[in-house]
C-alpha cells in the first residue's frame, strides 16, 4: 500500500470521530503551544540582550574610582580618589589600544525652554564620548575639543528630550536653561535606543565635561583638579579585550599608586558581560518554562496513545477484515502509526497557532497589564521544531497502539463482538 | 487429468489451550478440483469453520500437506499468506463485515489498496464489480444505507475484486431472511456457472442441496462426500 493511500485511509478514519479526534489532540495542541509562547518569549529576551550589549558597544570599557577604607572601614564604590580630565588625556595618549577616551559627569537636572520644562539626564563628556559609545547624530553637530577647552555653553540633545522639549521640533539653534544657565542646541542625537538595563538612552542631554563640572553639577574632590565620576574607553579594533583589560589595569595600578599586592582603587568594568550574566538568570527560566512545554507536550502524548489504543479496540473487526482481504502486518501498523501522527501533527499546527497567538498577545497586552521589558521574536524554525515535536509525539505514542493492531490473530479478530 | 486446485494430505489443526490440546483436524485428505462448486457442512465443532479458515490461509496447519492454486501453504510466513489472501481468495463472510461510513465502491476496492492499484484503477475494477451483483446504481451507498441482502452482495462484490482462484462463503446466508438468501444464492450460483471455484461452509441443507458436491464433518474428520 503506497503512502498516498494510507494517508487517504488515515483521514478517513479521523474525520469518522472528528470530535473524539479534537479531544485527543487537545494536549499536543496545549504542549506545542506552551513551547512556542515560552520559546519565543526565551528567544525574544535574548535578541534584547544582544541588541543592549550592542547599544553599549562590545568594545567599551567603564572605569570608576574604587572603594577607599578610612580605619578600616570600606566607604563603598565611588568613594576612592575620583579619575580626572588628566587621566582620561594620558590614557588617550600613552595607551596605543585604546582607540577613544572620554570622562563622564552626569546628574539628574530639569531642562527649561520657554513654555517647556523637562527632567532629564546631563551627561558632561568630551568630544570624543560619541565615539566611544559609536552614537550617531540625527541633526546638527557635536561639540568639538576646543568648545570643550573653553567651557563652552552647547549641548547635544537625545531624540526623547528634542520631542518633550520641542513638540514643533527647530531643537538646534534653540537655547536651553539648565539651573538657569543658558545652553545652545548645537546637535540632536540619532535614536540611541534602550539602554543596558532598559532605560531610554534618548532622554538625554550631553555638554562639553568642563562645562557641566563648573556651572551645573559643581562635582569637585579635594586634591584632585578637573575630576570625572567615571571613564569610558573604546578598546581599539583588532585589540584582545581581555588583554587589553589586564594591560589597562596594570597599567592604571602604577599611575594610581596601588602597592604590589594591593587591592585595585578603582574598577574596571565589562557591561557586555555583566549584561550576559544578568540574562542567565532569565534563560534558566525560559529553559524551566520550555521543559513544562515539553512535559505537557508528552502528557498530551498519552493522550494519544489512550485513544489510539481505543480505536485499535474498536475496529478490531475491521484490522480483521484488511488482514483478511490480504494487508500485511506492517500495512495495518503504518495505518495506526500514520494516524496517530497525522493526529499529532494537526495537533502541532494548531498549537503553532495558538502558541504565536498567545506569545503576540503578550507582546500587545503585557505593558498593559504591568508586564514591561517583554519582547517576543517568533523563529520560524521555531516553528518547524514543534510540528517536528508533535510528529515525533506521534511515532513514539502512538508506536504500541499500531503494534499491537498489527498483531492481532486474523480469525480472533473477525469473531471480535 | 490437471493437478486439483486445493490438495490437502493428512491435514490436521491442535489448537493448544489452558486444559491440554484440542484436536480441530484430525489428518483430512481431500481434493477440489477447479470450477467446482461444494458446501462444507457440519454440526458446529465439527472443524468445518477451522478447515475454512486453512483454506483462506487465515491459519497455517499443525502438520499433513496444503497446496492450494500451486501454492504450498504450510511454512509460509505471514506477510507471503497476505500476499496468498489477496491474490488467490475472496472471502464472504456471516456478518458482511463492511466497513462503516464508507461507500460500498471503497469497500469493493479495498482488497485492490494492499494490491498497490492507482485509485482510479481501483474505482473501475470495484464499479465492474458491483455491477456483476446488481448493485451499479448504489455505489456511493453507505452500509447503513443498504438492506442486510444489498450489503451481503457488496461483499460478495469485495471478494470478487481481486479475481481470486477461490470464493469462500461462510454462513454466507446465515443473517438473512429466506427470500434475500434465495436472491444472494442465485448470485453464487452463477458465478459458478461462469467458472469460479466456490466452496460455501454452511449447515442450511437448503443451502447445500444447490451445491454440486457436499463434504459433511464431524469430529475433524471428513464422513461423507458425496456429488
Amino acid at each position: 500500500m503506497n503512502l498516498m493511500a494510507a494517508i487517504a485511509v488515515a483521514l478517513t478514519a479521523l474525520r469518522v470521530n472528528a470530535l473524539r479526534s479534537f479531544l485527543a489532540i487537545l494536549g499536543v495542541i496545549f504542549g506545542v503551544a506552551a513551547v512556542i509562547t515560552t520559546v519565543s518569549l526565551a528567544q525574544g529576551a535574548r535578541d534584547a540582550v544582544e541588541s543592549r550589549i550592542a547599544s553599549l558597544g562590545a568594545s567599551t570599557l567603564n572605569i570608576t574610582a574604587g572603594s577607599r577604607a578610612r580605619g578600616g572601614r570600606q566607604g563603598g564604590a565611588g568613594s576612592g580618589t575620583p579619575f580626572s580630565d588628566a587621566d582620561v588625556t594620558a590614557l588617550r595618549t600613552e595607551l596605543d589600544f585604546i582607540a577613544a577616551a572620554s570622562g563622564l559627569v552626569q546628574s539628574n537636572v530639569t531642562a527649561v525652554v520657554d513654555g517647556a520644562n523637562w527632567p532629564t539626564q546631563i551627561i558632561g563628556s568630551n568630544a570624543e564620548y560619541m565615539d566611544v559609545r559609536d552614537w550617531t547624530l540625527a541633526d546638527g553637530r557635536m561639540f568639538t575639543e576646543a568648545e570643550t577647552q573653553r567651557s563652552a555653553r552647547v549641548a547635544v540633545i537625545g531624540q526623547t528630550t528634542a520631542r518633550e522639549l520641542f513638540p514643533g521640533g527647530g531643537a538646534v539653534g534653540a537655547s536651553v536653561r539648565v539651573n538657569s544657565q543658558p545652553f545652545e542646541i548645537i546637535g540632536v542625537l540619532g535614536d540611541l535606543g534602550a539602554g543596558a538595563f532598559g532605560q531610554d538612552q534618548n532622554d538625554v542631554l550631553l555638554a562639553p565635561v568642563t562645562t557641566v563640572r563648573s556651572r551645573v553639577t559643581g562635582f569637585s574632590r579635594a586634591g584632585v583638579r578637573d575630576p570625572v565620576q567615571q571613564v569610558w574607553v573604546k578598546i581599539a579594533p583588532g585589540f584582545n579585550m581581555e588583554l587589553a583589560t589586564i594591560e589597562l589595569e596594570d597599567y592604571l595600578r602604577v599611575r594610581r599608586n596601588v602597592p604590589p599586592g594591593g587591592q585595585d582603587n578603582f574598577a574596571i568594568r565589562n557591561f557586555a558581560d555583566l549584561i550576559r550574566a544578568f540574562n542567565e538568570t532569565q534563560r534558566v527560566l525560559g529553559l524551566l518554562l520550555a521543559s513544562a512545554g515539553l512535559i505537557t507536550l508528552l502528557v498530551g502524548g498519552i493522550g494519544i496513545m489512550n485513544v489510539m489504543l481505543v480505536s485499535v479496540t474498536e475496529r478490531t473487526r475491521e484490522i480483521g477484515l484488511r488482514l483478511a482481504v490480504g494487508a500485511r502486518r506492517r500495512d495495518i501498523r503504518n495505518q495506526f502509526l500514520i494516524e496517530s501522527v497525522v493526529l499529532c501533527s494537526a495537533g502541532g499546527v494548531i498549537g503553532l497557532g495558538a502558541g504565536v497567538a498567545v506569545a503576540r498577545g503578550i507582546e500587545a497586552f503585557g505593558p498593559a497589564m504591568g508586564l514591561t521589558g517583554l519582547a517576543v521574536s517568533v523563529d520560524p524554525s521555531v516553528a518547524l521544531v514543534a510540528i517536528g515535536a508533535a510528529a515525533t509525539v506521534g511515532v513514539l505514542f502512538g508506536f504500541y497502539p499500531a503494534m499491537r493492531a498489527s498483531r492481532l490473530d486474523p480469525i480472533e479478530a473477525l469473531r471480535h463482538e | 487429468m490437471d493437478a486439483p486446485l486445493i490438495r490437502a494430505r493428512g491435514v490436521s489443526r491442535v489448537y493448544r489451550l489452558g486444559g491440554g490440546d484440542v484436536h480441530a483436524l484430525r489428518g483430512v485428505d481431500l481434493d477440489i478440483g477447479r470450477g467446482e462448486y461444494c458446501a462444507i457442512m457440519g454440526a458446529s465443532g465439527s472443524g468445518k469453520s477451522t478447515f475454512m479458515n486453512l483454506l483462506g490461509a487465515l491459519d497455517r496447519p499443525t502438520s499433513g500437506e496444503l497446496v492450494i492454486d500451486g501454492e504450498v501453504l504450510q511454512g509460509k510466513r505471514p506477510d507471503e499468506l497476505a500476499r496468498f489472501r489477496n491474490r488467490s481468495v475472496g472471502f464472504v463472510f456471516q456478518q458482511f463485515n463492511l466497513l462503516p461510513r464508507t461507500t460500498a465502491l471503497d469497500n469493493v476496492a479495498l482488497p485492490l489498496l494492499y494490491r498497490g492499484w492507482s485509485l482510479k484503477k481501483r474505482r473501475e475494477r470495484a464499479e465492474a464489480c458491483l455491477r456483476m451483483v446488481g448493485l451499479g446504481e448504489r455505489m456511493d451507498h453507505h452500509p447503513s444505507q443498504l438492506s442486510g441482502g444489498q450489503q451481503q452482495r457488496v461483499a460478495i462484490a469485495r471478494a470478487l475484486s481481486g479475481e481470486p482462484s477461490i470464493l469462500l462463503a461462510d454462513e454466507p446466508t446465515g443473517a438473512l431472511d429466506s427470500q434475500t438468501s434465495e436472491d444472494v444464492m442465485d448470485i453464487f450460483d452463477r458465478l459458478n456457472s461462469d467458472g469460479i471455484t466456490l466452496i460455501i461452509v454452511t449447515h442450511e441443507a437448503d443451502v447445500g442441496a444447490r451445491a454440486r458436491r457436499r463434504i459433511t464433518f464431524r469430529d475433524g474428520l471428513i464422513v461423507e462426500d458425496a456429488s
